[in-house]
């Protein structure tokens, strides 16, 4: 058997992050084999990016042996960096740049020979399907052509070992299948070895190896299948006629023995402790007509299971009561051919959805699709240059402060001020709304509890792990009791139980009458929604139900087609319309 | 050099021409700030005395007294107003209106004719200590001059005594901007070496290129060597341009060799992207390499350099900083080539510090650059 083509050996690295150090790889000892595609899957703040920089000698770690193909980075970091390829997050690419310029810059770095680079350039630009864009600057190409075009540059020169930090985060569907054939097709052929990280789990599941990692700590390294075994006979999915998937999914997540429970389609998937015998008359007695069957376990439910192994189980608290008035048929948010241009460029291109009071109403779409800049306009935060909105019967832009009062936004990323601590920044944000004396003690302990952020009372918001930024973030939105959420990317890199978290919360809410619009580009979230509206390009491709708009993709040989596979159907039909 | 270096080499110049030529800062910073800053230094800013506001108070007005007046009002260094009394006319110091006062008391007539030294009482607004001085002394020179024909024209010797003749050499006219604008050559090439290299290189790592630079068999000594070469032309491009125009446009006479100008702008050009190189390095973030770069680099050059200031007239622990910026040993050889010629010893002294500069600049480069992201 070949020598592994990485391995680490105990490998622990610190930083400082202002007075405090923060351990962002803890004894860390994995092997990745030579030949094949390894995942490294975990959610951001896992220490993927940093593992990924000590392989590529970036970094030199604290304590612990590194070897990649052989070599030591520590010691020779130049032999490490002349043997793999490396795709960093942003990929590297120059924007002032064209595709051919790019490729011809990274060609050179690699000492590809003249003779040789005709047919190299030929077949990269096949594979990506950039090919009609070589003349084209790098900063023009969409997210997904971008990635592709990272993606050619590091195998310009086919390395042994290819180092993909985060290749997939934020593109298409579309984009996403192709950047992954491209990459098993040069596992393939070239025999190398891939080191990719990732933080969609259905990515693992083509993987030949993956190793789960979790705050700097290795929760195991397995084939996928491997992981998936811990969870058979585990999984089952449930389905109510006539019950809204999401009402009945936060009624099982609360049962003994349920360890997850989570919306696909319009069926609730759980995973249950071992030996328990789901019986639909014992579960929820008074649904009569539950239906339940035993399914193929995936590998989302063998992380939850590690998760919960390595955090412990823990249920959201319930969220206080919020008060809003209960006229449920009352159109809250009216957008009306909504346009926004940046100079020659349109971002929004004729938006029109509208939403109705305790809906949550989900815009989908990949990065640059339009989402953030239609959400920039609803908040009064960006003027649209065309078309017509009103939220709650105002313009937030020419809306006094009573109207903006009663909507609560997050940022993406979350904006909090990170060198504040976590009750200094929800005092601020109480009191930037407006609330004083026992309202303002009031819902400070709201927060607190109903968030359990009381052990980070103290801990400055900066070096938060990301759930509980998350968590933070969300308290300081609903702080003033809005009756309208605008929720930019919420789940974005946290992990699975925080997202599950983040949901329960969200369907308390709506439930108690609160109108919340959320973007995401995790497809299958888009299924806790009321309705949503899928984005691309700045328009809208399809609106509905998730029911209804994962029908569209229904076709005899694919009766229940994902919410990924609606999508997929929906940019390519574009794609040929164009 | 072998054929895989020269290829990178080749590849990374290449890549970073062409970044010069689609970024429009670049061109602005190399060939429009130039332009912008010569006509700044050579047309609106004067260090000379010109039409400089003048009270005259005459209390007794005569003969002798309206030939006085006449020659400051015939003077092109004056613009010389009337005042009934003293106190009006300091009224008008005060609120300066006016930067001195010219006073003849109504015993004028009477102690000229008895050869007294200083008939006429000169006062001058100290706010701003630099014009206080150039009035006083160009009303002095006023002074003197009309005496010296005053007393030539009744056939007697100055009541003085010794006359002065002033004399200047080099810059004969005394125009400022004769040291001026050749001082802004080395001006112009700090901003193209230090401020732009250092804001090129931090985009690189803001923009997360320099990562995926490291991680290539591309040497750290290319890496720098890719940057300086482009950066180096586009530097020297400035500079004969600036020059060009320095020559052309605003008739400062070049008295040295083109080549003595040309080696000391490439010396100094190369010790600028040195310091441009450190400071990109260590700062790793555009916005703070741009702060940095301002303050250690362009300042320096416009204050310390002897520029716009003369050295010899600072405090002592400035003049000892001046000794570590590069810009006041070019200021110093532009100065000497551009209005005196080539004089040899003050070239190669201050070449050889700012050989020394260069030295010590590299080495903190060397340093610096290391292909880790910590």
């Amino acid at each position: 058997m070949s020598p592994p083509a990485l391995r680490l050996e105990a490998v622990t690295k610190r930083f400082a992050a202002g007075d405090r150090v923060v351990t962002a790889l803890d004894a860390v000892d994995i092997v990745v084999p030579a030949g094949g595609i390894c995942g490294l899957i975990g959610p951001d703040g896992a220490g993927k990016t940093t593992l990924m920089r000590l392989a590529a000698g970036l970094l030199a770690p604290d304590t612990g042996r590194i070897d990649v193909l052989g070599l030591d980075p520590t010691a020779e970091p130049q032999a490490v960096q002349s043997a793999v390829g490396y795709m960093p997050q942003r990929f590297g690419l120059y924007e002032d740049l064209s595709v051919q310029e790019n490729l011809d810059l990274y060609a050179d770095l690699h000492g590809v020979p003249h003779s040789r680079r005709r047919q190299r350039y030929a077949r990269l630009m096949r594979m990506t399907g950039l090919a009609p864009f070589t003349r084209r600057l790098a900063g023009r190409l969409s997210g997904g052509m971008k990635q592709k075009l990272g993606l050619a540059c590091a195998l310009v020169d086919p390395p042994r070992l290819l180092l993909l930090d985060e290749p997939t985060v934020g593109v298409d569907p579309v984009s996403r299948r192709e950047l992954w054939s491209i990459v098993v097709q040069q596992v393939g052929e070239a025999g190398m070895t891939v080191l990719l990280s990732t933080a969609y789990l259905d990515e693992a599941e083509r993987c030949d190896q993956v190793i789960l990692i979790h705050e700097g700590r290795v929760l195991g390294q397995d084939a996928p299948e491997g992981f998936a075994r811990e969870a058979a006979g585990r999984s089952f999915e449930l389905e109510a006629p006539g019950v809204h998937a999401r009402r009945l999914q936060s009624r099982l997540a609360r049962l003994p023995g349920v360890l997850d429970a989570s919306v696909i389609g319009d069926q609730v998937r759980i995973v249950t402790t071992p030996g328990f015998d789901p019986d639909p008359r014992d579960l929820l007695p008074q649904m009569h007509d539950l239906s339940i069957r035993a399914v193929p376990p995936r590998f989302e439910d063998a992380f939850i299971l590690r998760l919960r192994g390595a955090v412990g189980a823990s249920s959201p608290a319930p969220i206080g009561p919020i008060q809003v008035s209960a006229d449920r048929d009352e159109t809250v948010i009216r957008v009306r051919n909504l346009e926004r241009r940046f100079g020659r460029f349109r971002a929004v291109k004729g938006v029109s959805f509208s939403v109705r009071r305790g809906e949550i109403f989900g815009l989908l779409g990949a990065n640059g699709a339009g989402k953030t800049t239609t959400f920039r306009m609803l908040c009064g935060l960006l003027p649209p240059s065309g078309g017509e909105l009103s939220v709650a019967g105002h313009d937030l832009r020419h809306a006094r402060a009573q109207a903006r009062a009663r909507i609560g936004y997050m940022a993406q990323k979350f904006s909090l001020y990170s060198n504040l601590t976590v009750w200094q920044n929800l005092r601020f944000f109480a009191a930037a709304y407006g609330l004083r004396g026992a309202r303002h003690r009031q819902r400070l302990r709201w927060a607190l509890e109903g968030f359990e952020l009381g052990a980070f009372r103290d801990v400055n918001a900066g070096v938060l792990p990301l759930g509980y930024k998350q968590r933070l973030a969300f308290a300081a939105a609903l702080m003033h009791e809005p009756e309208i959420l605008f929720l930019d990317e919420p789940t974005s890199g946290v992990d699975p139980l925080a997202r599950r978290e983040f949901w329960a919360r969200i369907n308390a809410l709506a439930e108690a009458g609160v109108t919340a619009l959320v973007t995401t580009h995790f497809m299958e979230e888009a299924n806790y929604c009321d309705r949503l509206v899928i984005m691309a390009d700045g328009e809208i491709l399809a609106e509905g139900s998730p029911h209804e708009i994962r029908a569209r993709a229904r076709t005899p040989d694919h009766p229940r087609p994902s919410m990924e596979d609606a999508f997929i159907g929906l940019i390519q039909g574009r794609r040929q319309a164009a | 050099m072998n054929a895989a270096t020269r290829m990178r080499l080749r590849g990374m110049i290449r890549k970073e021409s062409l970044q010069i030529v689609r970024d429009p800062s670049s061109i602005a910073i190399a060939f429009v700030l130039p332009v912008i800053l010569l006509f700044l230094f050579g047309y609106g800013v004067s260090l000379d005395a010109r039409r400089i506001p003048l009270g005259l108070v005459i209390e007794q007005p005569d003969a002798a007294t309206a030939a006085l007046a006449g020659a400051f009002e015939r003077s092109e260094f004056f613009a010389p107003r009337r005042f009934a009394s003293i106190q009006e006319a300091r009224r008008a110091l005060v609120e300066r209106r006016l930067d001195g006062i010219v006073w003849m008391r109504s015993d004028f007539a009477r102690r000229l004719l008895h050869g007294d030294t200083a008939p006429i009482a000169v006062l001058v607004n100290g706010v701003d200590a630099n014009q206080a001085r150039i009035t006083q002394g160009y009303v002095q020179g006023a002074w003197l001059a009309w005496l010296e024909r005053y007393a030539a024209a009744r056939g007697r010797a100055l009541p003085a005594g010794a006359a002065l003749e002033p004399r200047v050499w080099f810059n004969a006219a005394l125009v400022s901007r004769h040291f001026l604008v050749p001082g802004l050559v080395a001006i112009i090439m700090t901003l193209i070496g230090s401020l732009l290299t250092a804001l090129v290189v931090a985009r690189e790592w803001d923009r997360g290129t320099m990562e995926a630079l490291m991680v290539t068999p591309l040497h750290i000594r290319e890496l720098i060597a890719g940057k300086l070469v482009p950066y180096f032309v586009l530097g020297m491009g400035g500079m004969l341009f600036t020059v060009a125009l320095a020559v052309w446009q605003f008739d400062v006479p070049l008295r040295g060799s083109l080549w003595a100008l040309a080696g000391a702008g490439a010396l100094f050009m190369l010790v600028s992207l040195a310091m441009g190189l450190a400071i990109s390095f260590a700062a790793k973030n555009q916005f703070v390499a741009g702060q940095v770069a301002i303050v250690v680099t362009f300042l320096p050059a416009f204050i310390l350099s002897g520029f716009i200031f003369d050295i010899h007239s600072m405090p002592g622990p400035i003049q000892v900083i001046t000794h570590v910026v590069p810009a006041r040993y070019f200021v110093a050889i532009l100065q000497s080539l551009f209005l005196a010629g080539d004089v040899w010893p003050v070239y190669w002294a201050n070449m050889a510090a700012m050989v020394v500069l260069l030295a010590a600049f590299m080495t903190m480069v060397r340093r610096k650059a290391r292909k880790r992201l910590e």
